[in-house]
């Protein structure tokens, strides 16, 4: 570590920062350009003049927009974005219901993933050109260009109708048993994996073959050295950086793909809150979810960046 | 006259041969044939779009109904034709729209370098950190979901994509030394886009029109499956798969067919940039 390496980091967390903030903004004014009036809404067609303008006073709709997100900001920050205006529960309670489940996916998911996705991209790459290559390249291109439902719709076909292994509904209330629980999260996972295994190899691929094609690997072919090594010990050290990007982008590209399966699976997570939210137009419930969404996306963003910036040996040997 | 020799095209294409690979013929075919049907659809449709015409639900494949009926006994053939002109229609709006305003941006940016590439560069910059979805549903949440608001939001997502590979490739025909004669000659910059820069680049802009396609086609079959999309009573293929999404667990024509359709368009695409002719761009995702 180096003055250089920690000055570039902390511009890139202060990027990161500024983003989130022109993130609020966009959210903020986007949510905000509703016609019609919040306060009406709520207490419907009947209400007293007094009611509604008390209520507008009590959500502060009396302030100038750039007050009110000031107000909108601080208490996002401070961990209590309000109240449903559907159900009238707190955004932050509904949230922390949902949180856990949307992460254990997510989690199951990556740690399924990143070590196949990095093998077959290593694999396809080593043996380019190969009929295993072309096998690999056309399926994972199939999966990227088709929409994630369809996958999932596929899975549930074949694993759930067609062989019966699992039940094509992910979520049952109350205690599971843990045979159950793996059962019911097996298509979720499933349809995820797929999808993500598809960009990260690629993704892979592209960043071995990159490095197979430099001069040391063609020097370390040249003096003898076989196949294997040349890729354990030549090309893979210094395809680390390019890989540990890859690994943080495809978590990104996951927020993306769950709430197609969320959706799909009736699994309560986050994604599912907040496509209910935007179908019943709950502002501060779709406000607080999309944050969440964007915060994660552009905190992964970044560590791809940085563990870009850190594996690059110019910058950390100056 | 010899001087229609003019200073040509940096075209790094192999000698100009129409000849695509098998599979991109393949892929140009699908997409010609989906054209054709969205243009032509709602008049071969066997049945009206809203007719019941099978007594059962979910019937299966046969003579009559060549796709099976779906939830409400409704011909799944006639329904997927008339979606044509939503799916295939909502998204060619909305990528061109996205190309018009991103490409324009893009290439003026490289031209007028200086102040205001920066401005319009970190902008962008600043506007493709928000995950596609998250701005489709806040604009959904906000405006609801009519077609022109599909179109345009799915427009303004993909702009700053098309902004940054314009702006990219433009920059580099840009260096060129035609046309630092051609801005020494005094030309202004409306005439080094359109002359100088927009010739240039226009193979690769097309690949980069095909990609962004595909993400449109995907995002908006997403939302429509979302129930978010295209409302009833219209419907697009992602619409026609999550109404029929009951008869999943009964492997139903009517959920499969929708998807294959959307499947077989994504694909075509990509089957045919990928075997383009000198590999002329790639992007990831946005």
């Amino acid at each position: 570590m180096n003055t250089a390496v920690v000055r570039l980091i902390a511009g890139r967390i202060v990027i990161a920062i500024l983003t989130l903030l022109f993130v609020s903004l966009a959210v903020f004014v986007g949510t905000e350009i509703l016609p019609g009036d919040v306060a009406q809404a709520v207490l419907g067609q009947n209400a007293t003049p007094e009611a509604v303008a008390g209520l507008r006073h009590a959500l502060h709709l009396d302030q100038p927009a750039y007050i009110r997100y000031f107000l909108w900001l601080g208490s996002l920050l401070s961990g209590d974005p309000g109240r449903s205006l559907v159900n009238g529960l707190p955004v932050a309670t509904l949230i922390a219901s949902r949180l856990p489940n949307s992460l254990m996916l997510a989690f199951v998911t990556a740690v399924i993933c990143v070590p196949i996705a990095l093998m077959l991209g290593i694999l396809s790459a080593v043996w380019r050109g190969s009929r295993f290559d072309r096998a690999v390249s056309f399926v994972t291109m199939s999966i990227i260009s088709v929409p994630e439902f369809m996958i999932a719709t596929l899975l549930v076909i074949v694993f759930a109708v067609n062989l019966r292994w699992f039940p094509a509904l992910s979520y049952a209330a109350g205690k599971v048993s843990l045979d159950q629980f793996f059962r019911l999260f097996a298509l979720p996972v499933l349809t995820l994996t797929c999808v993500m295994i598809a960009q990260m190899m690629r993704m892979t691929r592209a960043a071995v073959i990159d490095t197979l094609r430099s001069s040391y690997v063609e020097m370390a072919v040249l003096k003898g050295a076989s196949p294997i090594r040349v890729v354990l010990t030549h090309a893979l050290p210094n395809a680390i950086g390019p890989i540990a990007n890859i690994v943080a982008l495809n978590l990104s590209f996951l927020l993306g793909g769950a709430i197609i399966v969320e959706v799909i699976f009736n699994y309560p997570g986050l994604a599912r809150l907040l496509v209910d939210a935007v179908s019943t137009r709950d502002m501060p419930l779709v406000q607080a979810c999309v944050m969440i969404f964007c915060a994660t996306y552009l905190f992964l963003v970044m560590l791809a960046d940085i563990s870009g910036i850190l594996s690059n040996p110019r910058l950390r040997h100056r | 006259m010899k001087n229609d020799q003019t200073i040509t095209v940096i075209d790094t294409s192999p000698p100009r041969r129409l000849r695509l690979p098998v599979a991109g013929m393949v892929g140009a075919g699908i997409i010609g044939f989906w054209i054709l049907i969205a243009i032509i659809g709602p008049y071969i449709a066997p049945h009206e779009v809203g007719a019941l015409v099978d007594d059962d639900l979910f019937g299966h494949m046969r003579w009559s109904l060549p796709l099976g009926s779906d939830y409400l006994g409704r011909d799944v053939l006639s329904r997927i034709l008339v979606g044509a002109r939503y799916s295939i229609g909502a998204a060619g709006a909305a990528t061109f729209l996205a190309i018009l305003m991103g490409g324009t941006l893009g290439m003026l940016a490289a031209v007028s370098r200086g102040a205001i590439d920066m401005a319009l560069s970190r902008f962008f910059d600043a506007l493709i950190s928000i995950p596609s979805k998250m701005s489709a549903l806040v604009v959904i949440a906000a405006l609801g979901s009519s077609i022109p608001v599909l179109i345009s939001t799915a427009a303004v997502i993909y702009t700053p994509g098309a902004f940054r590979i314009w702006r990219a490739l433009a920059v580099n025909v840009n260096e060129l030394d035609f046309v630092e004669v051609a801005r020494a000659r005094g030309e202004g910059t409306h005439y080094l886009i359109r002359e100088e820069i927009l010739p240039n680049i226009a193979g690769p802009v097309l690949t980069d029109f095909g990609l962004r396609f595909v993400f449109a086609v995907l995002l908006l079959s997403s939302l429509s499956f979302l129930g978010l999309g295209v409302q009833p009573p219209n419907a697009d293929w992602g619409s026609l798969v999550r109404e029929n999404i009951d008869g999943l667990a009964g492997g139903a024509p009517a959920v499969v067919m929708p998807a294959a359709a959307i499947a077989t368009l994504t694909i075509g695409v990509s089957l045919l940039i990928d075997n383009l002719p000198g590999r002329w761009s790639s992007t990831g995702e946005h």
